[in-house]
């Protein structure tokens, strides 16, 4: 049963999809949705319970071998990222309904929650596969699914944002097609392992060099380093809340992931970082997007777009920790995926249950609610504390990391732009803060109840899960050490 | 009870009370006497340790492992102890003042203020006494953010504004000194335990020792070291009881008790004297002193002169740590209760000439000490004791801050603490003794101010710490004692 393990985390949202279609237009397709997701989770629980127990699962899609066949490969790093999409896919779809019923048409909700299930289907299967071209596959099925998700937001501007993600998306996974191919055409293989192993000996030619080209700016679309991060401002402010949600927590770390695979267990750290230097391009990049895109979170009037500009200040946090290509640098980087995710997903559910109440995610919209809606409010102040890095939440893990591996390292400007940074943070979590507390409601609006249960439950969940995290790291640091060491060891 | 218990549970004690006052909030006098009787039962747990520290007693206690090599953890020692004593003392009597001002007053929020109030106490004995440096900060940050919501308790836009100083400041330093600081010294040495000696000796140059000594200093926002101390006189939009025990007492004495902290047992005494890093960090905070002082002569609204008072007093104990020989360092810590009682007096009664009058300026305050002569006697012992004089406490802590200078054999020091002393006459004496015996103002010819005290509960605790400050002149020596195992 445990050997089928991997194929059901994938089965289960791809089948589940279909099915919500064929519901129809009734309540069936939400309930559908959420048990897949809650079924995707506990097969994610049990996967990394094994890979942490037994070491890395391997699976021979339908029986054939690597490297003719499809092969799952499991290890602590994938095992951990697909953990983070399932809670998330979880927590946010605990969340969804009463937040989609409000912003989503009736005739289309059935849809809406298929889309969201085989996005999950993509993500999960970018993480869980140990064949590059599968890795392509998935992702153009989360990529298309999540063109359509956020097409679904209720202003039209929705469809102008879908459409410039749609641009950029497909020329990113366009890119890494093309990096796949030339990689192919060099190796005769698709299999990652067996990547590794055959391109050392093609390692100085042209084309690997082009495709690792290709394949550094196709991912880095897809993840929204600075400055190739233009489409995800006004995708996460312009799709459904759920749907900014999920994406914001799930979709670029997957990219981040993708990245991480291919430059360690691919090309390999020899060929990526000592022979290109990719250390210098990705750190610098990382360390211009933190500290323009965390200033430009300040000046953003909606919440929405804060949180985006702040999410890809942090995924400059990541990619930075990545770029030092030291154990505790990876390490950070790492815990810090999916700290982050478990974060932005808590701070985005409460801007859903603010738009579900106040209808709009405007600061405006947020004034006085430290009063209407206090326990929401509490919540992000909460997770905004870890967005700050306030010690005793997850945001003060990745920064121990991220700070002591640049230190190590001698990056004495990283350390004072990512401290930088953490005060840009209480700037734009405080501007938020001071709306909520210190603004009175204007007389005239309706009042307003606090977020109803079904939304404030995951949302605490995740919030309590950003602090539980902060001070029990034995698992998370667990894990991500265990998965840096692995990565460093050259382990294909 | 074993010490190390009363370790664990002293710090839970008000967060307890914090929690039960958020429950009780429909019921002011239940929710108060919960107040009160936590404050008893912490000062009951904190107040047995102290003989057996004074008999050199370190209990310890790990909560739990954070990362590997870094627990939340606690130990004991007489500076911790001192500092516990201290505020979780104080604070019963805050408690009673508070009850009585913020009724006098009819303050709104008054559940969320006594439990953002316990909290803060709860942070203040976790730092009182954290085990290394990581357990500190925790504390540190912890105590920033619960005193954010008692600064800014009146929600006007000018609370709000102060507010953002007070974070400002107070995060600004921490983030990007002392954090910084924190990890620098993680990566030196491996390690961030108290230890009796230092434990940056040999681990680092000279250059890097100034540095990090420097990140420490001016780290410690709570420290007020100028120019880090503008988020004190802002914090004085609070109500007065939280400018009397947290600006006065918990939230800066935590500033500097870090600094000596640091300077005792992270880089040790004889590390700062051989390489003579402490030599700049002399002039820093003599510089405060005097130009702390010389701002709050220019003060006329009473609390603006009190802070000010405050963050040259601050400097006292940061130039304690600074000399770095052992009459400095008792005295600097001495200090923190001396200045603490010394300082809460004078707050208590900024606060009950507020209550009674609602006049806030010095210069409105002419003749009022007939009208509340106990208050303006408690002001005038307060001021002494802050400038110094015998016989009450102040003194003895200038006495061996003064020793300590001669002992380094340093002459600017001992020239500032004496230009600071006429300083404090001049800005402290002039307010009660106007109040005494100058003519109240814009009265009506042969009409005359009657008795009219603050409520009973503001004036009590008044008495309380202006003779506090009394008797701590004639049993200094046990304070003395205790402080004599630092190090």
């Amino acid at each position: 049963m445990i050997a089928e393990h991997p194929v059901i985390q994938i089965l289960i949202p791809l089948l589940g999809a279909p099915l919500c279609v064929l519901t129809g237009r009734g309540v069936l397709a939400y309930w559908l949705a959420l048990a897949c997701s809650l079924a995707s989770l506990f097969v994610a629980t049990r996967l990394l319970a094994t890979v942490m127990a037994t070491g890395p699962i391997v699976y021979e899609l339908g029986g054939w071998a690597a490297p003719w066949g499809i092969e799952y490969r499991i290890g602590p790093l994938n095992s951990f990222v697909l953990l983070l999409v399932a809670l998330l896919g979880a927590m946010v779809m605990l969340a969804a309904k009463k937040s989609v019923e409000s912003e989503i048409p009736g005739d289309r909700r059935h849809f809406f929650y298929a889309a969201m299930l085989l996005c999950q289907t993509g993500l999960l299967g970018i993480t869980i596969t140990g064949d590059a071209f599968n890795v392509f596959v998935f992702l153009e099925i989360a990529a298309l699914s999540s063109y359509v998700l956020i097409a679904m937001g209720h202003q039209r501007r929705a469809l102008y944002a879908s459409y410039q993600y749609l641009i950029m998306g497909t020329i990113g996974s366009t890119f890494i097609l093309i990096s796949i191919g030339l990689l192919y055409q060099m190796t005769g293989t698709l299999n990652m392992a067996d990547l590794a192993a055959r391109l050392p000996a093609v390692g100085d030619t042209r084309t690997v060099l082009v495709s690792f080209a290709f394949f550094m700016v196709g991912v880095s679309l897809k993840m929204a380093l600075f400055p190739l991060h233009m489409w995800l401002p006004n995708a996460y402010t312009y799709a459904p809340s759920i749907v900014s949600a999920f994406l914001a927590s799930t979709a670029t770390k997957v990219a981040v992931y993708v990245m991480i695979r291919f430059l360690f267990s691919i090309y390999g750290p020899a060929f990526a970082f000592d022979r290109i230097g990719v250390s210098q391009i990705l750190g610098s990049l990382a360390l211009v997007g933190i500290v323009i895109m965390s200033a430009a979170a300040i000046f953003q009037n909606n919440v929405k777009r804060l949180l985006a500009y702040s999410s890809v200040a942090q995924i400059g946090y990541i990619v930075l920790g990545i770029s030092f290509a030291s154990e505790n640098g990876l390490t950070g980087g790492i815990v810090h995926l999916f700290n982050h995710g478990l974060m932005k997903g808590a701070l985005f559910l409460v801007v859903a249950a603010v738009v579900y109440r106040v209808g709009s995610s405007d600061l405006n919209a947020f004034r006085g609610l430290g009063r209407a809606m206090p326990v929401t409010m509490f919540l992000f102040v909460l997770g905004g504390l870890g967005m700050i890095g306030v010690p005793l939440t997850v945001g003060f893990i990745s920064k121990w990391y991220l700070i002591l591996a640049a230190i190590e390292t001698g990056h004495w400007l990283a350390v004072a732009l990512v401290l930088l940074s953490s005060l840009l943070a209480v700037i734009y979590v405080w501007r938020v803060v001071e709306f909520a507390y210190f603004q009175p409601r204007d007389r005239d609006s309706d009042p307003v109840g606090e977020a109803p249960l079904s939304m404030l439950v995951p949302t605490a969940i995740l919030v309590l899960a950003t602090i539980v995290f902060g001070i029990n790291t034995e698992w998370t640091v667990g894990v991500a050490r265990a998965a840096a060491v692995f990565l460093l060891g050259g382990h294909a | 009870m074993s010490h190390e218990m009363t370790l664990l549970i002293a710090p839970l004690v008000p967060l307890i009370g914090a929690a039960l006052v958020s429950l009780t909030g429909r019921s002011p006098n239940l929710r108060e006497t919960i107040s009160i009787v936590t404050g008893v039962v912490l000062l009951l747990l904190v107040a047995p340790l102290a003989p057996a520290v004074m008999n050199g007693a370190r209990p310890e206690a790990v909560v739990w492992e954070v990362l590997p090599g870094l627990p939340i953890a606690f130990a004991l020692e007489p500076l911790g102890m001192l500092f516990a004593l201290v505020a979780s003392g104080l604070w019963i009597v805050t408690t009673l003042y508070a009850i009585g001002y913020m009724r006098a007053h009819d303050e709104p929020s008054q559940t969320r203020f006594f439990a953002c109030f316990a909290i803060a106490i709860a942070a203040s004995v976790g730092i009182a006494f954290a085990a290394n440096l990581f357990t500190l900060f925790i504390f540190y940050e912890a105590l920033t953010l619960s005193t954010y919501p008692l600064v800014t308790h009146s929600r006007t836009n000018e609370a709000m504004r102060a507010g953002r100083v007070y974070l400002g400041i107070l995060f600004t330093t921490s983030i990007c000194f002392l954090l910084l600081a924190i990890i620098w010294t993680w990566f030196l040495t491996g390690t961030l335990d108290f230890t009796p000696g230092g434990i940056l000796a040999g681990k680092a140059d000279p250059m890097t020792i100034g540095i990090l000594l420097a990140l420490f200093a001016f780290g410690t926002g709570k420290a007020a070291l100028m120019p880090f101390h503008r988020w004190l006189p802002a914090a004085m939009v609070a109500p007065t009881p939280v400018s009397a025990l947290l600006h006065a007492v918990a939230v800066v004495k935590a500033g500097v008790f870090t600094v000596m902290k640091v300077v005792v047992y992270i880089f040790g005494l004889d590390l700062l004297t051989e390489t003579g890093v402490n030599e700049w960090l002399i002039y820093v905070a003599s510089g405060t002193i005097v130009l702390a002082s010389l701002i709050a002569m220019t003060k006329d609204n009473l609390k603006a002169r009190l802070a000010y008072s405050t963050i040259s007093q601050l400097s006292y104990i940061v130039l304690g740590a600074a000399l770095a020989t052992q009459a400095s360092m008792i005295g600097g810590s001495m200090h923190i209760a001396m200045h603490a009682f010394g300082k809460i007096t004078l707050f208590f009664c900024a606060g009950a000439i507020y209550v009674a009058t609602h006049k806030k300026n010095i210069s409105d305050m002419e003749g009022l000490g007939r009208a509340m002569p106990i208050t303006f006697a408690a002001f005038f012992i307060g001021s002494l004791s802050v400038i110094g004089l015998p016989p009450l406490g102040g003194m003895w802590s200038k006495w061996f801050l003064v020793l300590g200078a001669a002992e380094a054999g340093r002459m600017i020091p001992i020239a500032v603490l004496m230009v600071s002393s006429l300083l404090n006459v001049a800005y402290l004496l002039p307010i009660p003794l106007r109040a005494f015996f100058r003519a109240p103002k814009g009265l009506a010819p042969g009409e005359t101010l009657t008795f009219s005290e603050a409520p009973l509960l503001c004036l009590v605790p008044i008495c309380v710490t202006a003779i506090g400050c009394i008797v701590l002149f004639f049993y200094a020596d046990s304070v003395y004692r205790l402080l004599e195992g630092m190090g």
